[in-house]
């Protein structure tokens, strides 16, 4: 990995997604930056058992699965920062009493995971259908040691970085709709990395755009 | 949530086709369907695709205390996992009766068949071995599972490189990757499961049934074989019946899918070696299809950085901090064992007197932690001098 050249500019690794890839769940979807890979797969709307029903809404389930060994506290905190963020964008209030569950392998971690698993859940949740208000993406910034921003860090440049953000941006005013941060950074510094997760949020958004346009391209 | 069931039609029509000797998509009795094997970044990840049937495992090792019994044998340890990913019928972190029967027979076809050199895997006898781990995840579930499984734990096991250890005296040394190259496990032979399927009492029989067809089926005989036709484990269920002509027969099919299907591992073995060899990146962007419409990739790109500066200094000085929120005043004791900041201080809110009576609808309260213990929390109330302690 070249280190040197993400340093003197911030910028995103390679993008790559496939929807609809798998026969059983209502929707699908693989998401990749760079080296780090994500599986996602939604059933839903579905019933819901009945401790978990919410009579005006739909329940969402969010589960993470590590490529190695069984779920802990790591995995809790990123459930909850992707079901926070799916809940805002979903219109749940369509579906009430009725359950939606969101399932995220892992399936190579090279930093920004957080970011990649929220992709990747967004893509699957447009493969299934769903009605959303917005769309969402996820974008890490890592403030390295010299005090550079670093987007869509490596799992190298997360490891050298004196804090690390992650945030999730909604497409249509591309507010901050959910923000993870680790390790200190100042006021600056967090609008800094805002704006430019901004920035790169444009790209994504794109990319989402040009992936279903290129998917419905056959359909006349 | 639960898993759709086979209707009466469905059921009967799919029994039917049986009979008729064939295949609701289009396969000959004896076929398997399309495998793919992919390898990933990490030695050790391998993914394999068994038509519609999609599994990945990763390999990983740790240094362990060996077992008092076998002291000089390092361990091997498999975890099939059923991700409700896979079908609305699994739950998360459920022991279910299949998740049981699939870990019941990976560790027969793996660790019973004694597959792999176990004694190599010790470091100091009785105190250091290596402890190898099989995560195996199953990701979507179109039946024959444990066909899928047995061969994905085998392939990541014929990947996996552990790290290499010196030993000077009762001393030993872990090496990194980039200080010496990691080492292959030693592996005699490479088990790997054919399961076939029974209907109408054992009249009818399919190899690799998928889904539905598991759905009808009367009984399961799996058969684990090597490529020297040497039998690992079998095992029948769903209270069927065989003749022993029937199990022979079955044998002798699986025994040709064996040799088939080692042959298509060895292959993909050997495509990664050479591609890392040739220091090919592997990249996962890379093993998307290409023709497909469902899939898309985005080349790595700079971004614009210009005004990004700017932008953040002017949402700051938007943000307009007024130095009387900035905490000067210092705590005020009412008694022991309470505090409180903030009382005392004009109004920061900007209301003026005018709209005063329209401030109790838009009133806007701020919670202030004390600075002491932090288990007192005061409101304090910009409007009226109200204290509300709350716990």
């Amino acid at each position: 990995m070249d280190v040197n050249e993400h340093e003197v500019s911030p910028a995103t690794r390679e993008f790559g997604c496939e929807q609809n890839l798998l026969s059983r769940p209502d929707g699908s979807a693989t998401f990749i930056q760079g080296n780090t890979n994500v599986l996602a797969g939604v059933y839903g709307p579905a019933e819901v058992k009945v401790s978990k029903e919410i009579y005006d809404r739909a329940t969402l389930e969010v589960l993470i699965q590590p490529k190695i060994g069984l779920p802990g506290v790591r995995e809790r905190a990123r459930e909850q920062c992707v079901r926070e963020t799916c809940e805002a964008a979903l219109l749940s209030s369509l579906h009430p009493r009725s359950s939606l569950s969101l399932i995220l392998q892992e399936v190579h971690d090279d930093g920004s995971l957080l970011a990649c698993c929220l992709n990747a859940a967004c893509m699957a949740l447009m493969d299934a259908g769903l009605p959303m208000s917005c769309l969402f993406c996820g974008i890490t910034c890592v403030i390295s040691t010299e005090g550079q921003i670093i987007t869509d860090p490596t799992l190298q440049q997360e490891k050298e970085s004196r804090a690390q953000m992650t945030f999730a941006i909604d497409s249509i005013e591309k507010r901050v709709m959910m923000s993870s941060t680790k390790g200190s950074i100042s006021v600056q510094e967090l609008q800094e990395a805002i704006a430019l997760s901004q920035r790169a949020s444009e790209r994504i958004f794109q990319f989402y755009r040009d992936s279903v346009h290129r998917r419905y391209s056959k359909i006349q | 949530m639960k898993d759709t069931p086979l209707s009466n039609c469905e059921r009967q029509f799919l029994l039917k086709t049986i009979e008729e000797r064939k295949r609701l998509d289009g396969r000959e009795t004896y076929d398997y369907r399309n495998i793919k094997i992919t390898f990933g970044v990490d030695y050790g990840f391998c993914m394999v695709d068994l038509g519609k049937t999609k599994v990945m495992s990763q390999v990983s090792c740790e240094l362990a205390t060996p077992k008092e019994t076998r002291p000089s044998e390092g361990m091997l340890f498999t975890t099939v996992e059923l991700s409700p990913m896979a079908s609305p019928a699994f739950e998360a972190n459920k022991q279910s009766e299949l998740l049981v029967k699939l870990n019941r027979q990976l560790e027969r076809c793996l660790r019973t068949s004694k597959c792999f050199d176990m004694e190599s895997l010790c470091i100091v006898s009785g105190e250091k071995v290596w402890r190898i781990n099989v995560d195996v995840h199953v990701l979507n579930h179109d039946g024959n599972l444990m066909d899928a499984v047995s061969i994905v734990a085998i392939t990541s096991l014929s990947h996996f490189r552990r790290p290499e250890v010196s030993i000077q005296g009762q001393e030993f040394t872990v090496h990194t990757a980039e200080e010496r190259d990691p080492i292959p496990l030693s592996i005699y032979h490479m088990p790997i499961s054919v399961s076939f399927a029974f209907f109408q009492q054992g009249s009818y029989l399919l190899v690799d049934p998928n889904d539905s067809e598991e759905k009808v089926m009367e009984g399961l005989l799996v058969i684990a074989m090597n490529k020297h036709r040497e039998i690992c484990f079998i095992q029948s269920s769903g209270g069927i019946m065989l003749l022993k002509k029937q199990v022979t027969r079955c044998s002798d099919i699986a025994s040709v899918k064996v040799l088939e299907i080692t042959e298509l591992i060895q292959k993909a073995l050997e495509k990664d070696r050479k591609a890392r060899k040739d220091d090919d990146k592997f990249s996962f962007a890379e093993s998307l299809p290409k023709e497909q419409i469902t899939a898309q990739k985005l080349k790595e790109a700079p971004l614009e950085k210009m005004d990004i500066q700017e932008t953040a200094s002017e949402i700051i000085n938007k943000a307009n901090i007024s130095p009387s929120t900035q905490g000067e005043h210092s705590p005020v004791l009412h008694a022991g064992g309470v505090g409180q900041v903030g009382e005392g201080i004009t109004s920061s809110w900007g209301l003026e007197e005018d709209i005063e009576e329209e401030g109790e609808m838009e009133e806007k309260t701020t919670v202030k932690k004390t600075k002491r213990k932090g288990d007192v929390i005061v409101i304090s109330d910009s409007e009226e001098e109200d204290i509300v302690v709350l716990n």
